[in-house]
């Protein structure tokens, strides 16, 4: 902080030591960082990390993160910490788009990242990034406590990095939609496909016999 | 019957002639072979209550399935619990593939329930008089049964692993570009987005709507259904319980699963034998040693291997200390159930964080250890573990449970809301296929440690705690009780560790060599029976590798302890049963 007051302009001493000038931006920042709030939402196995991360060794509570809210309209940051699987993505993007803004989502671990050892699994999700925006991936099976909390530090740095002037939650005409909520169908069913799907509908019938693509044409 | 050193049981094998039983239910028991008796599936409920009734097989400790070609195959493990048996195991074949019925036998051991559920839901298997029939870990809709050989994952590239068409002109595939829709979903043909809704479960049973309900007063209560989970803090991960209440008192629970369901059983069948271990880790992630070692001693079985006594040493301290940390964090999460938020837990943790670092420094991983292996163990122990551990067990252990005692074995409020929640009798928790804790807690001394030794076992001495109780209290009880004999375990296996070769001689290989047969190792986790069923047909991969979760089984009788408590105690049964998501979804 510099000293911005005029030349020629004196401040009265009691002042000078009580006022601090600063960015808007700076204040902002380093209390949405200090005290950002993750939801209660453990997955699978990286829970156990995350819940070590906030026990006696690591401390999350050294910043400010230590209130775990159950509810998604209380909390900050989704740390998807474990295998997203099929029955539970549907799940996972309503808490999304229940948590107000603004909203941080953190990758925990391979599974969460991109299906991880689990990945050919017919009941798992590639990645939770297929639906859901996610800030920082944290690589690891499950990444240690110090991992984790490098990628909070991370994440903190990108909220340093913000400015409240071009944030989106703050513009009305960047307002966050709700994201589709994938259906499960006879397999889960991720509303981008609705296009493609019809069109190999319609490819397909004039033919008795169809092998659906979703460039719309239909082979053998 | 016999029994080998390692616990695993060979198939009984019946005397010459006559078909075993044939006499008390003529026409069960249609061929018998080295791994089972084939059985009639109309017999088949005649039979069950005749071996349960009169020849003490009072134990329905799994049931799974196997495709075969040409028939499918559901799979019957009995054994004793009041008198401690080994395994019979009964066989249905069912050659039409298109809709294979076989009779239910919940009316004789309700343990099946869940069990039933799944093989329905995994192979396609009706189960007729079953009454509530559904899709267990998938959901209500889902296109194909899974574990049918002909099943196809949308990211399917080969039967087996390795893949050779990974790298097929020295090039890297991802199976994203492979797959039709460059992701892990796959739609049938023809399907229609926008005419599609969803099938949707109605609850009819929890609900009582075909029934006419009332306090007898003639005032009518109207019923209501909670949703709790799958995001819900208290339900231990991912689990999500549909509760029908009047007023706060639950009058019907249903378990909904399946919302961390990673197709465990399907990869193990693509992986080759020693590609598992890890995924095994990650079946119940707070014991993966445990894990390790019933898969291990489930392949061993297969292949006839002798495992050297450090090895065995090792595995039995790793077991130990695996059930120290799972029980500590168990009491700590009941206790976060009842109110007393994360501090108890926090001191499990704490304690939680010693024992890894052994973990760590003996296989390099905190909490995915994949530390065991055929024969043997990974590596040998570090130097300056023993003395580590020494000191973790003689001093540090110790102190800490007595510090659980005295923190919260006498605490008001937690007496309060445990005695008398939640109660099964004994005769219950067998019927119910409950094991571990829960089993003991209700008064049946089985251990599978004292019943039928595996590893070491044998050279111990310790105790089987049981209290006659059956509530969540004694539940709670046994855990603490079963740290000191975990302890007492690790001060005879410490004080005995030989010296010695880890592995059996030879070098070591990286595919093995498993011949035709089939096995069930089971070891005695810290959740209870954990059961690997595996099937070899002499290829490097399984055939058909089920695991037997005993956190899974022991929900089974969830609704039967909450039912006419109020919801808060549901709660606590919830955590007293000590559910681990990984497993009970696999």
């Amino acid at each position: 902080m510099k000293d911005e007051i005029p030349e020629g302009s004196e401040a009265p001493e009691e002042l000078k030591r009580n006022v601090f000038l600063t960015t808007v931006d700076s204040v902002y920042n380093w209390g949405r960082a200090s005290s950002m709030w993750p939801m209660a939402f453990g997955l699978a196995c990286c829970a156990i990390e995350f819940m070590a991360m906030m026990a006696a060794r690591w401390d999350l509570s050294r910043f400010g993160m230590e209130i775990v809210r159950a509810s998604p309209r209380q909390a900050d940051l989704m740390i998807v910490s474990g295998t997203v699987t099929k029955k539970m993505v549907p799940n996972i993007v309503r808490l999304h788009n229940q948590m107000a803004e603004p909203k941080y989502v953190l990758a925990m671990g391979a599974c969460a990242t991109s299906g991880g050892p689990f990945k050919e699994g017919y009941n798992v999700v590639s990645g939770i990034d297929k639906f859901v925006p996610v800030d920082v991936y944290v690589t690891g099976c499950p990444p240690t406590p110090e991992a984790l909390l490098y990628g909070i530090l991370k994440m903190h740095e990108k909220v340093y990095g913000q400015s409240v002037r071009t944030v989106p939650w703050y513009k009305k005409d960047q307002l966050n939609e709700p994201l589709p909520v994938p259906v499960l169908g006879p397999d889960l069913y991720n509303l981008k496909d609705r296009e493609a799907l019809k069109r190999s509908l319609e490819a397909a019938a004039g033919r008795s016999e169809a092998v659906l693509r979703p460039d719309g044409q239909a082979t053998e | 019957m016999g029994v080998t050193t390692d616990g695993v049981q060979e198939a009984p094998v019946a005397a010459e002639g006559a078909a075993p039983f044939s006499r008390a239910v003529p026409g069960a028991v249609l061929e018998v072979t080295k791994n089972g008796l084939v059985v009639a599936p109309e017999k088949l409920v005649d039979l069950a209550t005749y071996l349960r009734d009169r020849e003490g097989y009072d134990y329905l400790s799994m049931v799974t399935s196997v495709d075969w070609s040409g028939y499918l195959e559901v799979v019957y493990y009995l054994y004793g619990v009041s008198q401690p048996k080994d395994a019979l195991v009964l066989k249905v074949r069912l050659p039409d593939k298109t809709d294979p019925v076989v009779p239910s036998l919940i009316s004789v051991w309700p343990g099946a329930d869940f069990q039933e559920r799944e093989v329905y839901d995994m192979m396609g298997i009706r189960f007729t008089g079953h009454p509530n029939l559904r899709r267990m870990l998938l959901w209500e809709g889902f296109e194909g049964h899974p574990l049918r050989k002909d099943y196809r994952e949308s990211y399917y590239e080969e039967d087996f692993k390795p893949f050779k068409s990974r790298h097929p002109d020295g090039e890297h595939l991802w199976a994203e570009d492979r797959a039709p829709w460059k992701d892990n979903i796959s739609y049938p043909v023809g399907w229609d987005p926008d005419l599609w809704t969803s099938p949707e479960v109605q609850y009819r049973r929890i609900m009582g709507v075909d029934e006419d309900h009332g306090n007898g007063s003639g005032i009518k209560t109207e019923r209501i259904l909670i949703n709790m989970g799958p995001q819900h803090p208290s339900t231990h991960g991912v689990f999500r319980m549909v509760v029908a209440v009047e007023g706060e008192s639950v009058v019907g629970l249903e378990p909904e699963m399946g919302y961390l369901h990673r197709c465990h059983e399907k990869i193990g069948e693509r992986n080759t034998y020693i590609m598992n271990m890890p995924f095994t880790d990650r079946l119940d992630y707070l014991c993966s040693m445990s894990n390790n070692f019933g898969y291990a001693l489930a392949v061993e079985k297969l292949m006839g291997l002798q495992v050297p006594e450090r090895a065995e040493y090792i595995r039995v301290i790793m077991a130990e200390l695996t059930r120290v940390i799972s029980h500590f964090i168990a009491i700590g999460f009941l206790f976060n159930d009842l109110g007393a938020y994360f501090t108890p837990a926090l001191y499990g943790l704490r304690e939680r964080e010693l024992i890894l670092d052994l973990f760590e420094s003996a296989s390099g991983s905190r909490m995915m250890c994949n530390y065991m292996r055929f024969g043997g163990v990974f590596a040998d122990l570090p130097a300056g573990w023993v003395e580590r551990a020494r000191d973790l067990v003689w001093n540090r252990l110790p102190r800490a449970i007595e510090e659980f005692e005295e923190l919260l074995t006498g605490n008001e409020i937690f007496l309060a809301r445990c005695k008398g929640v939640g109660v099964l009798t004994a005769k219950e928790a067998a019927a119910y296929s409950m094991a571990g804790p829960m089993l003991r807690a209700s008064g049946v001394p089985y251990d599978l440690r004292k019943a039928q030794p595996y590893s070491v076992y044998d050279r111990f001495e310790f105790d089987v705690c049981t209290r006659p109780e059956g509530d969540v209290w004694a539940r709670y009880r046994v855990r603490m009780d079963e740290i000191y004999q975990s302890i007492r375990i690790l001060k005879q296996a410490l004080d005995g560790l030989p010296e010695g070769p880890i592995m059996p001689p030879g070098k070591k290989q990286y595919q093995v060599r498993v011949p035709p047969g089939e096995a069930y190792g089971r070891v005695e986790g810290p959740k209870g029976e954990l059961g690997f069923f595996v099937v070899s047909d002499g290829k490097p991969n399984p055939y058909r590798y089920h695991v037997r979760a005993p956190a899974f089984i022991n929900l089974t009788t969830l609704e039967k302890m909450c039912l006419g408590h109020k919801i808060a105690d549901a709660i606590v049964i919830l955590g007293a049963i000590d559910i681990v998501l990984g497993e009970v979804d696999r």
